[in-house]
């Protein structure tokens, strides 16, 4: 039918997709309530540092906001890479995004590189204003070499080990109140997983509570990544433990990456204009 | 009018089509086909399985049994090339609320370039489809801001912007006025004379029906009860008629639901002598459609969603 190839046919879609990323991306930040979502984590994180004057990372004599910081980049990447993919998806499937993805010759290829796009840059802006912040305040970040290339693996394991899991909840999530658990729970996770307080003047089964999540293993390597050696004092055994770190968001991505295309395509194939005019009539008669 | 050039393969062939949700059946045996360039509208009223059938024809829903060919292929398989030659417009699109009216529209046709063939240049042109469906003023708007009108124009334009073969359309006009109707009508025209684009749309609005299509599928009950032009529609479904008479200084009227009134008629003149201003009446495509959609509505409490245009139909025992 057509002398182009199947190849780049799909280059084609995954092009667009990048496009879809960009434009949702220059979206994103003319929206107030993403704008918020960006200025919120300095705000918190100013607030923190008032909070935590004169206090210092026990066992050491460094102040406890020096370890904050990195801790405050390990929420913008757990909350961009899990709430953002869920709350986004259920969204999109309501108001006939995913089913318009659906109806274009390989757009739900593009509909999700458009996504990964979005999500991954999104949030690496959000980092701007913390590290911006976090140069101003605090002594004794260390922002060298080393500490940006550990910081880049720690971000790309992130994003891998929470975005499928994102994308799969937000398969799951029958109803955008329904998706708004996932950042409620993101946020109950900060306490056990050693985000405001070093994780280890916490008793033992929440320590294993915290641990079990990426929140607290992308807080650890951002830690790894920014700290002074000498601040691994307040951690779980006094090491970074950067193999396990990378095994346990390894294990997470894997079961992501297992469940989300599984899930996507069951959903996928339940879309129909009649599953969306349901939507449209629940939103008319029970307000959400 | 039948002077445009047809390849002998249909668009569209549904054979026996059934479908089932749990115990409930809401398509028994439809049965019908499309050739290319021809425009058929699938009327019906709300319940009667429209929606059902053009999404299974779109691929997007499971049939429980029957034969379907969309383009030669079963829409339960279909690839992503055959997807290409396929446009879709839903009732309800509220995607994409903050992209700008072009914006959308260049995306969304990028993904049609590949599938371009010698034949059908793909897709087409963003500007002049914007041109097309009148939203060159509104180019870059974010379509949050778009009028329900303009909104439904950008769906149209969304769903023939990969110069598809056949297109899809459900309740496509609802929501416009009836200068965006007419316009609407006009594009339907364009895309059938010139593109010999195949093209099915629902509706519960018989005159729209009269007005855009080649034929008229009438669904009831899941299944086709009548299949033709308006003309040849009539004579399917009108069976009944009425006979009134005046006799006595009163006004008559007897209403013959089945068969042909002239029995009636002829033992009537016989039985009573002093009958004058005879008038036998067959019922009109609108009269009898509107029985079928009162019936519908009446028989299923179906959920209060929009209503048929109402048709008065008065009876009246008085004489002019």
């Amino acid at each position: 039918m057509t002398a182009t190839t199947a190849p780049d046919i799909r280059w084609t879609a995954v092009r667009a997709g990048f496009s879809r990323g960009w434009i949702e991306t220059r979206q994103s930040f003319t929206e107030i309530a993403n704008l918020i979502g960006y200025i919120a984590p300095v705000a918190a994180y100013l607030a923190v540092l008032l909070m935590l004057r004169g206090r210092t990372v026990p066992g050491t004599d460094f102040a406890l906001g020096t370890m904050v910081l990195p801790s405050l980049l390990s929420m913008a990447i757990i909350l961009g890479g899990l709430s953002g993919p869920t709350t986004g998806l259920v969204a999109d499937r309501e108001d006939g995004t995913l089913l318009r993805a659906k109806a274009t010759p390989h757009g739900m290829l593009g509909y999700l590189i458009g996504k990964i796009v979005m999500f991954a840059s999104t949030t690496m802006l959000g980092f701007i204003p913390i590290l911006v912040v976090g140069n101003v305040l605090i002594d004794n970040l260390v922002l060298d070499l080393r500490a940006a290339s550990l910081l880049a693996l720690v971000f790309v394991a992130g994003m891998v080990s929470t975005v499928p899991l994102g994308v799969a909840l937000g398969c799951i999530m029958k109803s955008t109140v329904q998706a708004m658990l996932v950042p409620l729970a993101c946020a109950l996770l900060v306490y056990p997983s050693g985000i405001f307080y070093p994780i280890t003047a916490l008793p033992t089964w929440l320590q294993w509570v915290g641990q079990t999540f990426p929140l607290y293993w992308v807080g650890l390597g951002a830690r790894a990544a920014m700290l002074p050696p000498e601040m691994v004092a307040a951690e779980i055994g006094q090491s970074w433990r950067t193999v396990e770190m990378f095994a346990v968001l390894g294990a997470w991505a894997a079961l992501g990456l297992l469940l989300a295309p599984i899930l996507l395509r069951r959903m996928a194939r339940r879309q129909s204009g009649s599953a969306l005019a349901e939507v449209r009539e629940r939103y008319l008669t029970k307000g959400y | 009018m039948d002077n445009r050039p047809k390849t002998p393969e249909f668009a569209l062939d549904v054979r026996d089509l059934r479908m089932r949700y749990g115990s409930k059946d809401v398509l028994t045996g439809v049965t019908f086909a499309a050739q290319r360039g021809e425009v058929l509208a699938l009327l019906g009223p709300n319940g009667a399985g429209k929606t059902t059938t053009i999404e299974i024809l779109e691929g997007f829903r499971a049939r429980s049994a029957g034969n379907v060919s969309v383009l030669g292929c079963d829409p339960a398989h279909g690839d992503e090339a055959w997807r290409a030659r396929i446009g879709v417009v839903l009732q309800s699109w509220r995607d994409h609320r903050f992209w700008r009216v072009r914006e959308l529209l260049a995306y969304s046709a990028r993904f049609y370039a590949p599938f371009a063939t010698a034949k059908v240049t793909r897709p087409w042109n963003v500007d002049e489809l914007l041109d097309l469906v009148g939203l060159t003023k509104s180019a870059n708007a974010k379509i949050v801001t778009l009028s329900g009108g303009q909104r439904r124009r950008l769906d149209v334009a969304l769903g023939i912007v990969g110069r598809p073969e056949i297109v899809f359309f459900d309740e496509p006009t609802a929501g416009f006025d009836p200068h965006a109707r007419r316009d609407f009508h006009d594009l339907i025209h364009r895309l059938a004379d010139f593109d010999n684009t195949t093209i099915l749309l629902t509706t519960h609005d018989l005159d729209e029906a009269e007005k855009i299509a080649d034929r008229i599928l009438v669904l009831d009950e899941g299944r086709i009860v009548a299949d033709g032009s308006a003309d040849q529609l009539a004579r399917q479904l009108t069976t009944s008629a009425e006979v009134r008479w005046s006799a006595d200084g009163q006004r008559h009227v007897h209403a013959v639901r089945e068969g042909d009134p002239a029995e009636f008629v002829r033992d009537l003149l016989i039985k009573n002598p002093h009958v004058t201003d005879l008038e036998v009446r067959r019922a009109s495509l609108e009269d009898t459609y509107m029985a079928l959609v009162h019936r519908a509505e009446s028989g299923t409490a179906h959920s209060a969603s929009e209503q048929p245009r109402a048709i008065s139909t008065q009876k009246t025992e008085n004489p002019k």
